[in-house]
C-alpha cells in the first residue's frame, strides 16, 4: 500500500467489488448511549463465542459479583463468561437461545447493587504473550457480530508477520450505530487501543476504516490518526464508500492493503489483523481497569420500537427487557432481529438473552420486513454482480439442488460469508443465503473442502 | 410488555432490494414499445394485430400449460408477454395468424415450459419458434411485404439483395446503382426501418432507443450487444475491404440490432459472467458473419443465437470467474504471483 503524507485520508477503491446499496436507516446515530439499569435477572449462556463452550464454575445458590468468572473452558479457542450483575445464581440449566436451540446457561438474580468483584485489577501487560493472556481473561469476543474470541485472532503465529492492524469502524449494516457512537463517545479509548496494540504486537501500520457517510466519526478518528507526532506516520484513516458489505473482513483487508485473503485463509495470511472498533476500545478500557466484558452497547431500533436508541446493557439481559427499556413496541412486531437486517438472526421469541456478539435488537412490522413470494430464478446474474466474493449464487443453487459437492467446491462456496448481498439483489426472491448454507452443509457431509 | 404473539423467523437478509421479475419484464416491454409503434407506422395496423395475437396466445399458453402441469401461475411475471412481443417482431407482417399461434405454442409450451419454465429453457423461446416456423412454412415466413409508404418494385430484403453483390467489386457503387433503381432503400430509410423485413427488426432508431433504456435501467449489460455487433462490423469491413456503406447496410439490414440487444441478451440463455458474455457475443458475431458471407442464407442472426444458446452452459463453465481469494493449485506461474504480492506489499 502506498503511504500518503501524514494527515491524508486513504480512499478505498470500491469499483468492481460487488456489494449493494442498501438504505442506511441509521436513525439512532445521534442518540447518545444510555446505560440501562440492572435487570432483575440475567441469563448467561455458556457459549457466546465461536469455539469450545464453557463449563459453569458456579452452582445454584452461589453469590456472585460483577466481573466474577462464572464459566470457563480449558480449551484455547474459547472465552470465559463473567457475571454481568451482582446477585445470586438461581439456576444452572438449559435455556432457549435466539436461534431456538437449547444451551446450558447460568441464571443470576440481580441484587440491584452491581457490586464489583473484589478480584478485579488491571492486568500487567508488557509483551504480546501477556496481552493475549489478558485478553483471553477479559472474555472479549468480536463485538462486531462474529463472536470470534479476540485473543485467538490477535495471537497470530510467528511465521506470519503482521504489518497492518485494521480497526474496523465501517459498520456497514443498516440501522446499527453502536460502533459510530463508540467512535464519538470513546475516541480516547480507541486511540489508546491503537497504540497499545500496535506496540505490543509490533505492527508498523494501523489503518482505521470508516464509511464515508459518517463525517462526524471521520473527524474524530482523523484527530486520532493525526495525533501520532512522535510515531511518524503509523496511523491512518481510510474512508470507504458506503456500500454493503465494505466492513467485511476480507473487503477491509483488500481496501486497506490491496491484498486478497486466500480462500480458506485468514487476514493474518496476508499480514493483517482486523479488529472491530468497539472491541479495540474495550481492550483499552480493560487494560486500564481490569473490568472484563460484562456489558455492551446495542442499537435498539426498527419501525416497531417506540424510542429507538443505543443502550449499554449488561450481557445476558433479556431482549424483552431491553425493548421495554426503549418504550416497548408501537405496534405488534412481525419480526425481531438480533443483529442487522442483512446478517442478523430472526428471533423466535423476545425471551432470549443478549449475547456478547449481539450488536443490535431490531423490531420490524410487516411493512418493514415482510417476506416476498419467491419465484423461479430467471438467471439475471444480479446475484453474481452483487457478490463481493465473486461467486455465482445461481449456479450454486443449481448444484445444491443436485447435491453435487464436487461442483459446489469448484464454485468456491466455502468463501461465501453469508453477507446476503445476493439475496438482497435477487428479483426472484430466491432464498440464496439459505442455499449457501445448504451448499456448505452438502460439502461438509461429502467431506470436500 | 407482552411477548409478541407470533414472530416470523426466516433466513437473513431481512431486507430486500427493489428488483422484481415483473419489474424487469415490464422494463423490457417498455423498451420494446418504440419498435412496436414503429412497426405499425411502417407496416400498418396488421403489425399491431400480429403482435396482439402472438402476445395473447403466449400468455394463454403460459397459463394453460402451467395449469395442466399443476404449477403455480406465472403469467404475472410478464415473461410470456415479452416472449410474445419478441416472437411477433421476428415474423413478417403478412404471416397468417394461425401460424402466430403455432409459433407461440412452440415458444411457450415446448421450449419454455416443458423444460421447467422461466430460467430453465436452453434456447431462446422466440428464436426457436421463429426457426421452427421458418423451416415449416418457408414461403409465408420469407414473404416480406413492402412498407406501406414505399411504391418500389423491390421484392427482396436488403440483406438478400446485398447477398447477391459481387464483393470483389466496388460495393458502394453497386449499392448506389440499386438505390437508384429503387431496389434498395436509402440510407435514411434504413435507419428508420422503411424497408422489407420482419416487422420489429427494421427500425434501428426505435430499437436503439429501447436498448438504451434497458441499459440505463440496468436490465441488460452492453457487453453482449457490443461484442456481437462489433464482431459483425469487423467481419463486414474486412469482407467489403473497408466499405463503410456496405457495412452499415449489413448492420441495419437484417435482425442484427433486434437480435443483439433483445434476444442475445436473454438472461436464461446467455452467460451470467462477463467473460462468458464476451465469448458469447463474439461467437454470435462470428456465426452471423459466416452465415451471411458464406452460407446460403442472407440472414443468420436467429441461427447464430440459437447455436450460441446451446453452447452457453459450456461457455459458462469454460469462463468461470475466479472467486475471491482463489488460489491456483498448480505450481506454474508461482514466481510471478509472488512478485505481484511483493509489489502489493511495497
Ligand atoms: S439474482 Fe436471483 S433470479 Fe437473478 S440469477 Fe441470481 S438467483 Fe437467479
Ligand atoms: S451471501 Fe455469499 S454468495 Fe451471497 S453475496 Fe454474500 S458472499 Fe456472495
Amino acid at each position: 500500500m502506498s503511504h500518503p503524507s501524514p494527515g491524508a485520508v486513504l480512499k478505498a477503491v470500491s469499483k468492481g467489488r460487488g456489494g449493494i446499496h442498501v438504505a442506511h436507516n441509521k436513525i439512532t446515530a445521534e442518540s447518545e448511549t444510555v446505560r440501562m439499569p440492572p435487570p432483575r435477572t440475567v441469563v448467561l449462556p455458556m457459549q457466546q463465542h465461536i469455539g469450545a463452550p464453557c463449563t459453569p464454575t458456579v452452582k445454584k445458590g452461589d453469590h456472585v459479583d460483577v466481573g466474577q468468572v462464572i464459566g470457563d473452558s480449558d480449551k484455547y479457542v474459547s472465552a470465559p463468561i463473567h457475571a454481568s450483575v451482582s446477585g445470586t445464581v438461581t439456576a444452572v440449566a438449559d435455556v432457549k437461545l435466539a436461534n431456538g436451540r437449547m444451551a446450558p446457561a447460568v441464571t443470576i438474580e440481580s441484587d440491584g447493587l452491581m457490586t464489583r468483584w473484589e478480584g478485579i485489577a488491571p492486568p500487567k501487560v508488557t509483551d504480546k504473550a501477556e496481552l493475549i493472556a489478558a485478553i483471553r481473561a477479559s472474555g472479549l469476543v468480536g463485538l462486531g457480530g462474529a463472536g470470534f474470541p479476540s485473543h485467538v485472532k490477535l495471537n497470530t503465529p510467528e511465521d506470519k508477520p503482521i504489518d497492518t492492524l485494521i480497526i474496523n469502524a465501517a459498520e456497514c449494516e443498516p440501522y446499527i450505530t453502536v460502533d459510530y457512537r463508540e467512535c464519538l463517545e470513546n475516541s480516547w479509548n480507541i486511540m489508546g487501543a491503537v497504540y497499545t496494540l500496535a506496540d505490543l504486537l509490533k505492527v508498523p501500520n494501523v489503518v482505521i476504516a470508516v464509511e464515508d457517510n459518517k463525517p462526524e466519526a471521520i473527524r474524530v478518528l482523523q484527530s486520532i490518526a493525526d495525533d501520532d507526532n512522535n510515531r511518524g506516520d503509523t496511523v491512518k484513516l481510510m474512508t470507504l464508500k458506503s456500500r454493503y458489505p465494505q466492513g467485511a473482513e476480507k473487503m477491509m483487508v483488500l481496501s486497506a492493503t490491496g491484498r486478497r485473503v486466500p480462500a480458506g485463509g485468514l487476514p493474518a495470511d496476508v499480514g493483517c489483523i482486523v479488529m472491530n472498533v468497539a472491541s479495540a476500545a474495550f481492550v483499552s478500557r480493560y487494560l486500564k481497569t481490569g473490568k472484563p466484558l460484562t456489558s455492551r452497547s446495542v442499537t435498539v431500533s426498527g419501525d416497531c420500537i417506540k424510542n429507538p436508541m443505543n443502550v449499554r446493557v449488561p450481557i445476558g439481559t433479556s431482549v424483552r427487557e431491553i425493548i421495554d427499556f426503549c418504550g416497548g413496541f408501537t405496534e405488534e412486531p412481525y419480526k425481531i432481529l438480533s443483529g442487522g437486517p442483512m446478517m442478523g438472526q430472526a428471533l423466535v421469541s423476545t425471551d432470549v438473552p443478549l449475547l456478547k456478539s449481539n450488536n443490535a435488537v431490531l423490531a420490524f412490522s410487516k411493512r418493514g420486513a415482510g417476506l416476498k413470494a419467491n419465484r423461479d430464478c430467471i438467471r439475471c446474474g444480479r446475484c453474481h454482480e452483487a457478490c463481493p466474493m465473486g461467486l455465482i449464487p445461481t449456479q450454486i443453487v443449481k448444484y445444491a439442488n443436485k447435491r453435487d459437492a464436487e461442483e459446489l467446491s469448484k464454485l468456491g462456496v466455502s468463501v461465501c460469508m453469508e453477507c446476503g448481498s445476493c439475496a438482497f439483489s435477487c428479483p426472484a426472491n430466491e432464498p440464496l443465503v439459505q442455499y449457501m448454507r445448504l451448499a456448505k452443509e452438502i460439502m461438509r457431509e461429502a467431506g470436500v473442502k | 410488555m407482552n411477548e409478541p404473539a407470533k414472530l416470523t423467523v426466516s433466513a437473513s437478509p431481512h431486507v430486500k432490494g427493489p428488483a422484481t421479475v415483473t419489474g424487469i419484464m415490464f422494463d423490457v416491454i417498455i423498451a420494446l414499445c418504440p419498435a412496436a409503434i414503429a412497426s405499425v407506422a411502417i407496416f400498418g395496423l396488421r403489425a399491431a394485430l400480429v403482435i396482439a395475437v402472438c402476445t395473447a396466445s403466449c400468455v394463454a399458453f403460459e397459463y394453460l400449460s402451467r395449469r395442466i402441469m399443476k404449477r403455480s401461475s406465472t403469467i404475472g411475471d410478464l415473461s410470456a408477454v415479452v416472449t410474445g412481443v419478441l416472437l411477433a417482431f421476428n415474423l413478417p407482417v403478412g404471416i397468417p395468424l394461425w401460424m402466430c399461434v403455432i409459433g407461440s405454442f412452440v415458444a411457450i409450451v415446448i421450449v419454455k415450459q416443458l423444460f421447467g419454465g422461466v430460467g430453465q429453457n436452453f434456447a431462446n423461446p422466440a428464436i426457436t419458434a421463429r426457426i421452427v416456423l421458418l423451416v415449416s412454412f418457408a414461403s409465408a415466413m420469407t414473404n416480406f411485404p413492402l412498407p406501406k409508404s414505399v411504391d418500389a418494385v423491390a421484392s427482396a430484403t436488403p440483406l438478400a439483395t446485398l447477398a447477391g453483390f459481387d464483393r470483389t467489386a466496388d460495393l458502394t457503387g453497386q449499392i448506389d446503382l440499386y438505390r437508384a433503381a429503387d431496389k434498395l432503400p436509402s440510407f435514411f430509410q434504413m435507419i428508420f426501418g422503411v424497408r422489407q423485413g420482419c416487422l420489429g427488426e427494421t427500425c434501428a432508431v426505435a430499437l436503439l432507443i429501447g436498448a438504451a433504456y434497458l441499459i440505463v435501467r440496468g436490465v441488460i449489460k452492453i457487453t453482449i450487444p457490443f461484442t456481437y455487433i462489433g464482431t459483425v462490423a469487423v467481419f463486414m469491413l474486412i469482407a467489403s475491404r473497408g466499405d463503410l456503406t456496405y457495412t452499415a447496410y449489413e448492420l441495419m439490414g437484417g435482425g442484427l440490432i433486434l437480435g443483439a440487444f433483445f434476444m442475445a441478451t436473454d438472461y436464461t440463455t446467455s452467460p451470467v459472467n462477463t467473460k462468458g458474455k464476451i465469448v458469447f457475443g463474439i461467437g454470435c458475431g462470428v456465426l452471423t458473419s459466416v452465415i451471411r458471407l458464406y452460407g446460403s442464407l442472407p440472414e443468420g442472426v436467429s441461427y447464430s443465437i440459437l447455436l450460441m444458446n446451446i453452447a452457453c452452459p459450456l461457455i459458462e463453465k469454460a469462463t468461470a470467474p475466479a472467486y475471491f481469494g482463489f488460489v491456483k493449485k498448480k505450481k506454474e506461474k508461482k514466481p510471478k504471483e509472488e512478485k505481484a504480492e511483493g509489489g502489493a506489499k511495497a
